[in-house]
């Protein structure tokens, strides 16, 4: 039995399917921004799965995750920041109650 | 013909990262969703380790499950209320997103399974096929200028992070 | 003759221009005054200096074999469209342009002098002693232009300054409208000038470069009046309407004429442009600017003549011009209408007389180009005793706060300077000798009765009427009955201060002598020296009539009797008529307000409003009504937004995998 590159891609979309789901049906902003790491997550595997199948003299997948991970630090941190003000000003978490940017 | 361990290792692995990003989304409580998040990026450092980027994995180690699950936890900490009545989510919106999903997730399938590329490559042969990569090496990527070398993005995100810092310090603050 | 005193003649009136128009507010009344005065002294003192040199010095530059020359001072290319249509500006001298030059510094001097009395108490005096120079330099531009494109921008430059003089009491809503009146009436003239300047051009600059007219700039003035026949024959040969293209330039450029002329139907313009300043209506709207349109003939005299049907166009209008203004002046209060009425009488004489000149000598006439030499020698008379008139009136107008007759009467023993120099000016404009306008109305009869007899008699006629006329104005001011106001204490009229005297006085003694000014050695159409000499039995017909004329007007006016209000009761409606101008005004009022606006404009405002307006808002309106409806999706829910972004990105992953198989 092999471990060919199909292995790790199942999981892989599991786990952005799950994201997608999450992202659609929770409400508080924490729980999406849970959903979107998954995502994210899902995204920097198959990156790395890439590298190591298809190009394997190369290191251009797994920088790109190293990058990755860097930046959703950062953007975790301003989110988490933005959501905590929200709060602030708004007594709860959840996602329908900031909708005045609309029309 | 790859290792028995390996392959056990992978279904273990595999099983815990389904398992537990389902249940992620799945659960009513937040914190138990920053717990199952923290199982599947775990079981996705394992998955970096068995492909040999022993680096990539460290790396998802300290700055998810290390630094930015505590960022998560911190946060809902912060902002749970003691008698917070848990909202359940309607039926009609968790069945539009079960629809989406779905979809999303047998089409995602369908093309994987039809990709037009090969995938006869088994992990012992893609392990042998490109060398390891150094900590020298990931240094040298980091800091050259050449073709395949990447100073440039590495300056600008730390010039990221400095900026996150300060935005979250601004954002956050008490005013 | 060095370029420097021509240069000079043109710059200083602009440069007063600007210094008064920009520093005329950090100025004082004095100052502003006394600069445009000087300024304008010194014009005239070079423009002596300079038509002196030209007529007298015996130069063998101006006078070759007893020939007087044209000759451009100077003239510098400004604008190059093709190789032939190039536009100079230039400095032309030859003798019409030189006794212009005369004509109207010594007007601008005596009103620049005037207008320091009478303007004195009037807000904006600096701003009128701007306009004034920019009126004055606009005048010496167009008289000694080069070409005709030259002529035409200082024709324009004359039209913007006459325009800001009338509107000068800009509060008054009468005087902006006839400003507006002067500026539209004469623009709309000069659009068709505009339009036989380019024909005449376009064909000119289309002959040969190797052909008889050379290579000159196809504007130029000298070129194309020393080429007249050769252009007739073969450069505007082609026909157009049963007329020779050249017959149409001519007769369109001589549309512009009229406008600035006042011809009829283009006169509607004068009478109103009295709301200006009297100096102003003395210097623009008698003595100058409205010659322009007789000068503009005069300079392109050979054409003319080329085309002989052009030239019985304009005596037609003159004739018929004349005889309408003179009826009509015999009917109006206004005494500033009368003298513009009578402006345009006068005009048209000169037209007439230009019309019924001839170029080459024709058996049993003594002169071919005596019609020319009367007119030119009109243009100089009737610009000095017309001047005399006006300055005349506004001393009357300063002395008794109105304009209509009505309100003076028995001014004689009150104001004997204005008196008797407004009786020399009626007595120059009535043609009795010894005063100026005997000589030059004696000449141009000559040359009507030697065109056509019918010509003569007409104008004769006209001529009797001018003498009636001005002498019931005369009476009526100066004679009739006193008007009771005087009487009171604090009305009693008076003469104006010496510098509104002065100018009368001078203008006064010019009309005197005038007359015996050899004028016919100075100023013919070929530069040959004419010896003027009276014709008998014209210049006796003519006494006749002009006294028979004022003794008829002494009989009616002299004192106060009934008989005129007798007289217009007898013929109520045709007096009513000639009061109201023949309806001139209402007609235009039919044309534009009825026809163009209510009919024409109307209906392309209905078009635009409706057609094209209309599909400018039924798009706005639809993309309106879109958004209205889609705008429900920008609802500010997060997830929202990401399944519609989920769901396109799915469609768009489909799309492109069902291409691909």
């Amino acid at each position: 039995m092999d471990l060919n590159m199909l292995w790790y891609l199942v999981p892989s979309i599991v786990m952005f399917v799950a994201g997608v789901y999450g992202f659609l049906t929770r409400k508080n902003m924490i729980a999406l921004l849970i959903s979107l790491e998954l995502m994210l997550n899902s995204a920097d595997l198959n990156f790395v799965v890439f590298n190591r199948y298809l190009f394997p003299g190369s290191m251009e997948g797994m920088v790109f995750t190293l990058f990755a991970v860097a930046i959703a630090a950062a953007e975790t941190a301003i989110a988490i920041a933005i959501i905590v003000n929200i709060y602030r000003a708004v007594g709860n978490t959840d996602i329908n109650s900031v909708d005045k940017m609309k029309y | 013909m790859d290792s028995v361990a390996n392959i056990i290792l992978y279904f273990v692995v595999a099983l815990v990262v389904v398992v537990c990003s389902c249940l992620t989304v799945l659960t009513h409580k937040i914190l138990r969703a920053a717990t199952y998040l923290l199982f599947v990026l775990i079981g996705t450092a394992i998955f970096y380790f068995q492909l040999g980027y022993q680096f990539l994995g460290g790396v998802q180690i300290a700055v998810y499950a290390g630094g930015i699950m505590v960022l998560f936890v911190f946060a809902i900490l912060l902002t749970r209320k003691p008698d917070a009545v848990v909202q359940r989510i309607g039926h009609h919106r968790r069945f539009i997103g079960a629809t989406v999903a779905i979809v999303g997730g047998v089409l995602l399938l369908l093309a994987l399974f039809f990709m037009p590329i090969s995938h006869d490559l088994n992990l012992v042969t893609a392990l042998e096929r490109g060398q390891m990569i150094t900590m020298e090496e990931i240094g040298k990527a980091f800091t050259g200028t050449d073709r395949m070398q990447y100073l440039l993005p590495f300056e600008a995100i730390s010039v990221l992070l400095l900026a996150s810092i300060i935005g979250g310090v601004t954002v956050a603050r008490k005013r | 003759m060095s370029t420097t005193l021509p240069i000079l003649i043109l710059t200083i009136p602009f440069a007063m221009f600007l210094i008064l128009g920009i520093g005329g507010v950090k100025m004082s009344r004095k100052l502003a005054g006394v600069l445009g005065i000087c300024g304008l002294g010194t014009v005239a003192v070079l423009s002596y200096i300079v038509a002196f040199t030209y007529f007298f010095s015996g130069d063998a530059a101006f006078i070759v074999d007893g020939v007087r020359q044209q000759l451009q001072i100077f003239d510098v290319t400004w604008l190059k469209f093709t190789d032939r249509m190039v536009v100079n500006i230039g400095f032309l001298l030859d003798p019409i342009s030189a006794m212009m030059l005369v004509v109207i510094t010594t007007i601008s001097f005596m009103v620049h002098l005037y207008s320091w009395g009478y303007m004195e108490h009037e807000p904006g005096f600096q701003r009128y002693y701007a306009f004034l120079s920019l009126f004055t330099f606009s005048m010496l531009g167009l008289v000694v232009a080069t070409n005709i494109f030259q002529m035409y921008i200082f024709w324009e430059l004359v039209g913007v300054s006459s325009y800001l003089l009338i509107g000068f009491f800009y509060k008054l809503p009468s005087a902006v409208s006839a400003s507006k009146k002067a500026f539209i009436v004469t623009r709309f003239a000069d659009l068709f000038m505009l339009i036989g300047i380019l024909v005449l051009s376009y064909y000119v600059s289309n002959a040969p470069a190797d052909g008889p007219l050379g290579s000159a700039s196809a504007f130029n003035f000298i070129m194309l009046n020393s080429n007249a026949g050769v252009i007739a024959n073969s450069v505007l040969g082609a026909t157009f309407m049963s007329g020779s293209v050249l017959t149409w330039a001519m007769v369109l450029i001589f549309v512009g004429g009229m406008g600035k002329s006042a011809m009829m139907p283009l006169h509607i313009w004068l009478p109103d442009a009295m709301e200006g300043p009297t100096p102003v209506s003395a210097l623009i709207h008698a003595a100058t600017m409205v010659v322009a349109g007789v000068y503009l003939v005069a300079r392109f005299f050979p054409l003319y003549c080329i085309v002989p049907n052009s030239l019985t166009f304009i005596t037609i209008v003159g004739a018929i011009t004349a005889f309408y203004a003179a009826v009509v002046a015999c009917t109006q209060i206004d005494i500033k209408r009368v003298l513009a009425f009578s402006t345009i009488s006068q005009i048209a004489f000169m037209m007439v007389s230009l019309g019924v000149a001839y170029n080459e000598p024709i058996e049993g006439v003594h002169y071919s180009g005596l019609g020319y030499m009367a007119s030119m020698f009109h243009l100089f008379t009737h610009a000095m005793f017309k001047a005399l008139l006006f300055l005349g009136a506004g001393a009357l107008i300063h002395a008794v706060h109105s304009n209509n007759y009505t309100a003076m009467g028995g001014l004689r023993k009150y104001m004997p300077v204005t008196h008797w120099t407004f009786l020399i000016g009626c007595l120059a404009i009535a043609g009795i000798p010894p005063f100026s306008g005997f000589f030059s109305k004696d000449e141009m009869l000559a040359a009507m009765y030697n065109n056509h007899w019918f010509w003569g008699a007409w104008m004769s006629m006209v001529a009797g009427l001018t003498a009636f006329y001005m002498f019931r104005l005369y009476y009526l001011i100066f004679w009739w009955d006193e008007n009771p106001e005087y009487k009171k204490e604090g009305h009693k009229p008076h003469d104006a201060p010496w510098q509104m005297t002065l100018p009368l006085i001078f203008l006064a003694a010019v009309s005197c002598v005038a007359g015996f000014i050899p004028f016919g050695e100075l100023v013919t159409y070929n530069g040959e020296p004419y010896h003027i000499h009276l014709e008998t039995p014209v210049a006796v017909t003519s006494i006749v009539i002009a006294v028979l004329a004022i003794g008829l007007a002494t009989v009616m006016y002299a004192k106060k009797n009934p008989v005129p209000s007798k007289l217009k009761n007898a013929m109520p409606r045709l007096w009513e008529a000639a009061h109201r101008r023949f309806y001139w005004d209402e007609i235009y009022m039919f044309i534009t307000h009825n026809i163009i606006f209510d009919i024409i404009c109307k209906s392309i405002a209905w078009f635009d409003r409706h057609i094209i307006d209309g599909t400018m808002n039924g798009l706005a309106a639809m993309t309106q009504f879109a958004s209205a409806r889609i705008k429900g999706m920008q609802n500010g829910l997060i997830q929202s937004y990401v399944l519609w972004y989920f769901l396109g990105a799915l469609a768009i992953a489909a799309v492109t995998w069902i291409c691909i198989l």
